[in-house]
């Protein structure tokens, strides 16, 4: 591996190599860069984000950009943290989201990352938009309030299941989670059993009548918080939750 | 509101920051007599609609936001509900104990908190007591230990509920057909280590209340009380059970009117009754009718239906409360509190048993079973029966919801215990006393009215009394902080 370098990332020297992502070889040496649109095993897209780093200065997306030899990365700085925070706080407050009563609670990646930043409250006000549920399928639930257009279950479903069961339709703040079929998810090709079923960071898309069986205390993000299974033992993480 | 012809009016009203509110108003003739007594609860029904739509596992977590007061017992009574649903109604054992212990631990500490914060200071320094010295903070400056074994006894309820529902507030424990958990041997052998002393104080707790109401008799047997029926959930023996239970209900006599009715036919014995000047319902007999068929629930309630309590020292405190009547039906209104206190030590009895068994240690968590479009809860929550009822279509989401709150079934019954006071204390007297703000306010206390379950108002009552002339003016007004 004579074509590898090195890159800092908040002044650590760590290996990288060609193509490799900066979130990608940040994780590898066990150093956590927040995300939600991105998770292992799927293409990067660069939609939410939350990854922003500074590269040689350049502000740039962690999940996308390619670590070049030498590079200057700083992550966890006042000022990238602080946009981090306003981007999660504004996809609480562009959604419906009630984090006392929702079975995702504990395991979500967004109010994880809310812990994690320190958003004890949000500061903008809600939109409160209406968005429909659809629980036309016998096995899964599509609840559009808590959907954060990561993305995921798209990239899953055409990339990792062969499906193409999601889709967006709308622009900007009227974008929306969309299913491949006239209008339900019943009628798609979506089986429970799909990787994409799994791929949502939020509770938007779930296992039918599987709520709360983990106990509160025993949730993922009751024991450590968001990205600490990437900093204590990166080689056995999937998106900074603990494999499993 | 316009005052009927010729009758002045008399408000109090309980002052809150939320939505909805309750206020008194006493009608008095000319001759200042009382004709009328209404106690105004807004009944809060958003949550109905709120939840319409929504998927019925949600339910046990999502009710718990309509009470900061007893919201376990919702949690449990919408997890009764939804267990229909999945058809998992037969609970394992572990399912059923752990779910048990929850209840009885929430049954614990709301009664204890009732008992010390709120009743106490009203039971130890009487009615007439200056309300600087009359409150909670009076109770910690006379009685040290008292107010210490207040704070515990919440503390060790709460620790149940946590040890159960995994959070003091607003856990996930119960699931539809089942529990998320069980009870570990640490969690179980750090109750038991309070165990005796909560048992010792529960016993001191009943006679304390015991002794109140012998000691003043002739006053707790008159004041707010009136005969009525009463209601409960029964086991089938006929043994207090707080949890689970056919219907049971008795006339003022003690005969039934019916008996271990199934949850799910409630609606055939019961129907709830609208009158214009309230918000809040008035449930009644449908045997009976509208007129009559009003009841009372709650700690008197259950004591007064129930055959007998199946732990030894609640069943020998009930003797000696059954024998003050002769056998009948207590219908002291201050009796609620003596009553409340025989379920605190039922309630740590029970836990005592529960921790005992080693289901509680068991690993099998959820049953199941043919799916249904409809469930119905019935569960004795602290202030009495509540109902949570649930129509669910063939994708899951909640169709429709009908929820009876304790506090609604004594509706009818704390408005007659209001007139009793009004009537004692008013008659002849055209100016609002401190006297008549205060039993006005213990009557109502007695029956422990969650306010906020029925309003999603606090659960606090600062009053505001006004008499108004007949023709409108305010010719006295009287505002009490609590
Ligand atoms: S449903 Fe979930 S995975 Fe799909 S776009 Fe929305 S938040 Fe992302
Ligand atoms: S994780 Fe990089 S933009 Fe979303």
């Amino acid at each position: 591996m004579s074509d590898r370098f090195t890159i800092t990332v908040d002044g650590r020297e760590i290996p990288a190599a060609p193509g490799q992502t900066i979130l990608a070889a940040a994780q590898a040496s066990g150093i956590y860069i927040p995300r939600l649109c991105h998770m292992d095993g799927i293409e990067p897209v660069g939609a939410c984000r939350v990854c922003t780093v500074r590269a040689n200065g350049r502000v740039v997306a962690a999940c996308t950009q390619p670590a070049t030899a030498s590079m200057v990365v700083q992550s966890q700085t006042d000022e990238l943290v602080s946009w981090r925070r306003q981007l999660v706080e504004m996809l609480f407050v562009e959604g419906n989201h009630f984090c006392m009563f929702c079975e995702k609670s504990g395991s979500c990646e967004l109010q994880g990352l809310a812990y994690r930043l320190g958003i004890a409250a949000p500061r903008y006000e809600s939109i409160w938009p209406r968005r429909e549920v659809d629980a036309s399928h016998p096995d899964i639930i599509l609840d559009r309030n808590r959907c954060i257009l990561c993305g995921r279950c798209e990239r899953t479903s055409r990339d990792l299941d062969g499906k193409h069961v999601f889709g967006f339709v709308g622009r900007g703040i009227h974008k929306r989670l969309a299913v491949n079929a006239r209008a339900r998810l019943a009628d798609t090709g979506a089986d429970v059993t799909d990787l994409a079923i799994g791929a949502c960071p939020v509770g938007a898309i779930l296992r039918k009548n599987r709520a709360y069986r983990t106990p509160v205390g025993d949730r993922p993000f009751d024991r450590e918080p968001i990205g600490a299974p990437v900093e204590t033992r990166a080689e056995l993480t999937i998106n900074g939750g603990p494999a499993s | 509101m316009v005052s009927p012809q010729g009758k002045r009016r008399i408000e109090i009203s309980p002052v809150t920051r939320v939505e909805g509110h309750g206020k008194v108003t006493i009608h008095l003739d000319e001759d200042n007599r009382v004709t009328q007594a209404r106690l105004h609860i807004v009944e809060f029904r958003g949550f109905e609609r709120f939840i319409q739509g929504r998927p019925f596992w949600e339910m046990p977590v999502a009710v718990q936001r309509l009470c900061g007061i007893c919201p376990v017992s919702h949690h449990l009574c919408a997890a009764k509900a939804v267990d229909h649903i999945v058809g998992g109604e037969n609970l394992t054992p572990t399912a059923e104990k752990m779910r048990r212990l929850m209840h009885y631990g929430q049954m614990f500490q709301s009664h204890s908190l009732h008992f010390f914060h709120l009743a106490s200071p009203d039971l130890l320094f009487g009615f007439d007591a200056d309300p600087a010295t009359r409150n909670v903070v009076g109770i910690i400056r006379s009685n040290k230990p008292l107010a210490y074994q207040a704070i515990m006894m919440r503390k060790f309820g709460q620790e149940v509920i946590r040890a159960t529902a995994g959070k003091k507030i607003h856990g996930t424990g119960a699931i539809p057909g089942g529990i998320n958990k069980n009870l570990s041997v640490a969690e179980r052998d750090a109750l038991l280590a309070e165990l005796e002393t909560m048992k010792k104080w529960s016993r001191e707790a009943v006679e304390l209340a015991r002794r109140y109401t012998l000691d003043n008799l002739e006053e707790v047997g008159r004041f707010a009380s009136f005969d009525s029926s009463y209601m409960s959930i029964i086991r089938s023996d006929g043994a207090m059970d707080l949890y689970n239970g056919g219907l049971r209900a008795i006339d003022r006599d003690g005969k039934t009117i019916f008996d271990h009715v199934p949850n799910e036919r409630y609606l055939d014995y019961i129907a709830e009754g609208v009158r214009d000047w309230s918000y809040m319902k008035f449930p009644f007999f449908t045997s009976i009718g509208e007129e009559d068929g009003w009841y009372r629930v709650g700690p008197l309630a259950r004591v007064n239906a129930c055959d007998f309590i199946d732990t030894p020292g609640a069943e020998a405190a009930r003797k000696e409360f059954k024998s003050l009547t002769g056998g009948k039906p207590n219908h002291m209104t201050m009796a609620y509190h003596w009553a409340r206190m025989i379920e605190v030590l039922h309630s740590i009895e029970a836990i005592e048993k529960l921790l005992a068994d080693p289901d509680l240690q068991g690993t099998d968590l959820v049953a199941s079973g043919p799916r249904r479009r409809e469930g119905v809860g019935i569960i004795e929550a602290p202030r009495g029966t509540l109902f949570h009822h649930y129509r669910v279509g063939d994708d899951d989401l909640v169709t429709m919801c009908n929820l009876i709150v304790s506090t609604t079934s004594n509706n009818e019954a704390m408005n007659r215990s209001v007139r009793r006071v009004a009537e004692d204390c008013l008659s002849g007297a055209a100016e609002i006393t401190e006297g008549m703000l205060n039993r006005i306010e213990v009557a109502i206390r007695a029956y422990d009215p969650c306010l906020s379950c029925a309003t999603h108002a606090l659960g606090r009552m600062p009053l505001i009394a006004e008499l108004v002339s007949a023709d409108g003016r305010v010719i006295d007004r009287k505002v009490k902080e609590s």
